[in-house]
């Protein structure tokens, strides 16, 4: 059975559910097999790759991949795929996988698909296409498939016998032959005790309704174990981040609810949440669009209806 | 390409014509390609347009020999983007319109496009090429990337700002990447590829003194043969992905809608626990 090659940028213990479920779906198809981006295996990762029957890390012997921008990462990848010959290559969705599998598909004459919200074991993929409002059933016809997964797009499942990874280093790219921007500069964002927009179950979004004030929305997020997000309008006002942009130029999401809080719903945040399984919107005025498209929708005040919602489910766990 | 500080810049912006996000949009025809009705200049493109208008303004040396050239690749409606573009300010217009292009994936469209940068660039070369972080309809973001790839080019990617310094006589961009976890500062020589994110800038609009302006602007059109592409290479012959099929999802349809009369915090909770959600 052939591998199917797992590019895993920086892996920790516990394993992120993004890297699970792209081991999942390796699994489902061949024999897993992972590439790193760092030069050295932080404890305990062997272990847990093992969980999901991994047979071969690869590492490269540059210590310095992380410091340029993507075209090294590519050129090491495709060395591992001329070594490993695997059936296909599977990155996540983020948008450094992206444009690594964007040059790797280059470097190898390969197909590439991204935003695959689903792979076949005959490499057929599934997605998403103009915003949700098509399922599109595609596949790569040339080279070996190199295919960028979203988030919650399988469950994560163990192997049913663990295996004992093997550590191939794989030799040096050199660096300084590849034409790269170099990185600088490294500030890491403030942690936060929230789950990330791309892989939350849960989202409460914010919008112009808000006033700036994300007090309401972030202590219903919190109440529902949820991420917070936000419409263009909060964003472009410097009330929340950019990253916490819901919509056709932030982020697309997809979880089990989404609560839109004092948005309108216009077609570029609708773009952005439209295929969440439940939606539910908070809103004063009647008219505004996200109605349309609301399991649940309330006409109302999101400062009195989200506060006294979070006080009942506490006030029911209670 | 780039010798000295007051050497002028020659930068390629990619444009697209893309279907107006504003309306409903339609996959068509046996190869499910994007109906392009009702279609504008790609809003992600008007970020990478501004962008290149900035740093010519900001260079240094004579302001009338840097030189921003607005590239499309598509069939004849799609010259409408570099129409606006050269209103908005760009110098020249060059427009790929090629049928053979029809279909072209991602891997065909950084295959042509770089061919057509090639072109443009002639003995000298490009300085910069300027993308926006995504077209708005096929939202794949492998073409920049791909570009690079082939154009041999450092990437300087998604970046939400970006500036261009002089060492000695040698140009530096120095720029800024936004991910999830952490921001990035990256540095890199020319010549390079950039791609902008809808945070770098506040892309101005065409006046009426641009829009009589562009009338006289130059606007070359070249076909697949002009650039040396071989039509196998692009289009439907020289995809290596393929859409087999392509459906329409249901409309969501309307749930309940209450007003809140005191309630509908709780009306909420209830709602939620009957969906198992809580």
């Amino acid at each position: 059975m052939a591998s199917v090659l797992v590019y895993l940028d920086h892996p920790i213990v516990p394993l992120a559910k993004a890297s699970r479920e792209l081991l999942t779906i390796a699994a489902t198809i061949g024999e897993p097999a992972v590439a790193l981006g760092v030069d050295s295996l932080e404890d305990g990762v062997a272990e847990a790759l093992g969980e999901y029957g991994v047979r071969q890390i690869y590492v490269p012997e540059n210590p310095d991949l992380d410091k340029y921008l993507v075209a090294p990462k590519a050129a090491f990848l495709a060395v591992v795929v001329e070594q490993a010959s695997p059936s296909a290559v599977l990155l996540d969705n983020g948008f450094e996988s992206k444009e690594i599998a964007g040059r790797l598909g280059v470097k190898l004459s390969s197909g590439v698909i991204t935003d695959i919200v689903s792979v076949g074991e005959d490499l057929t993929v599934m997605k998403l296409d103009l915003a949700g409002s098509y399922t599109v059933s595609a596949k790569v016809t040339h080279g070996i498939p190199v295919l960028t997964v979203k988030p919650n797009s399988a469950e994560p499942r163990v192997a049913s016998e663990p295996t004992r990874p093997e550590q191939v280093k794989v030799a040096a790219v050199d660096v300084s032959a590849v034409n790269a921007a170099r990185v600088t500069g490294r500030e890491d964002k403030k942690a936060s005790t929230r789950p990330s927009l791309s892989e939350a179950r849960v989202i409460v979004s914010g919008g112009r309704g808000t006033n700036g004030d994300f007090s309401a929305v972030e202590a219903f997020a919190d109440a529902l174990g949820g991420a917070v997000g936000a419409s263009r309008a909060a964003t472009d006002a410097g009330w929340i981040e950019h990253s916490a942009q819901v919509g056709q130029t932030g982020q697309t999401v997809s979880p089990q609810l989404y609560i839109s809080a004092g948005i309108s719903g216009a077609i570029q945040q609708k773009a952005g949440m439209q295929t969440s399984k439940v939606i539910v919107a908070v809103n004063k005025d009647a008219d505004s669009p996200i109605f349309e498209i609301a399991d649940f929708g309330i006409v109302g005040d999101l400062f009195k209806v989200l506060p006294q919602a979070t006080e009942e489910i506490q006030k029911r766990r209670s | 390409m780039h010798t000295a500080a007051d050497a002028p810049l020659n930068i390629v912006v990619l444009v697209k014509h893309v279907p107006d996000a504003q309306f409903d949009r339609h996959l068509t025809g046996e190869n499910h390609t994007v109906e392009r009705s009702q279609s504008i200049l790609s809003e992600l493109d008007e970020y990478a347009l501004e962008t290149a208008l900035q740093l010519v303004e900001a260079a240094t040396g004579d302001a009338s020999a840097h030189k921003i050239t607005a590239l499309t690749m598509g069939p004849d409606a799609a010259v409408n983007a570099v129409k606006k573009s050269l209103q908005i300010g760009a110098h020249q217009g060059v427009h790929l319109n090629d049928p053979a292009l029809a279909g072209s994936d991602a891997a065909g469209t950084s295959l042509a496009l770089a061919a057509a940068v090639r072109h443009i660039g002639g003995d000298d070369g490009v300085d910069i090429v300027i993308t926006g972080m995504a077209s708005t309809e096929g939202e794949t973001s492998l073409v920049p990337a791909q570009l690079a790839e082939r154009l041999d080019l450092p990437q300087v990617t998604f970046v939400s700002a970006v500036e261009l310094t002089y060492d000695g006589d040698a140009p530096v961009l120095h720029a800024r990447r936004d991910g999830a976890t952490h921001a990035d500062t990256i540095e890199s020589a020319l010549p390079a590829l950039v791609s902008v994110t809808d945070q770098i800038n506040e892309p101005r609009y065409p006046n009426f003194k641009g829009i009589m302006a562009a009338k006289k602007k130059p606007l070359h059109t070249l076909s697949l043969a002009d650039i040396g592409v071989d039509e196998s290479a692009v289009g439907t012959s020289g995809a290596w992905t393929t859409v087999e099929s392509a459906d329409p999802r249901p409309p969501r349809g309307k749930g309940v809608v209450i007003t809140d009369e005191g309630d509908a915090g709780v009306q909420l909770v209830d709602f939620l626990t009957t969906q198992k959600l809580l």
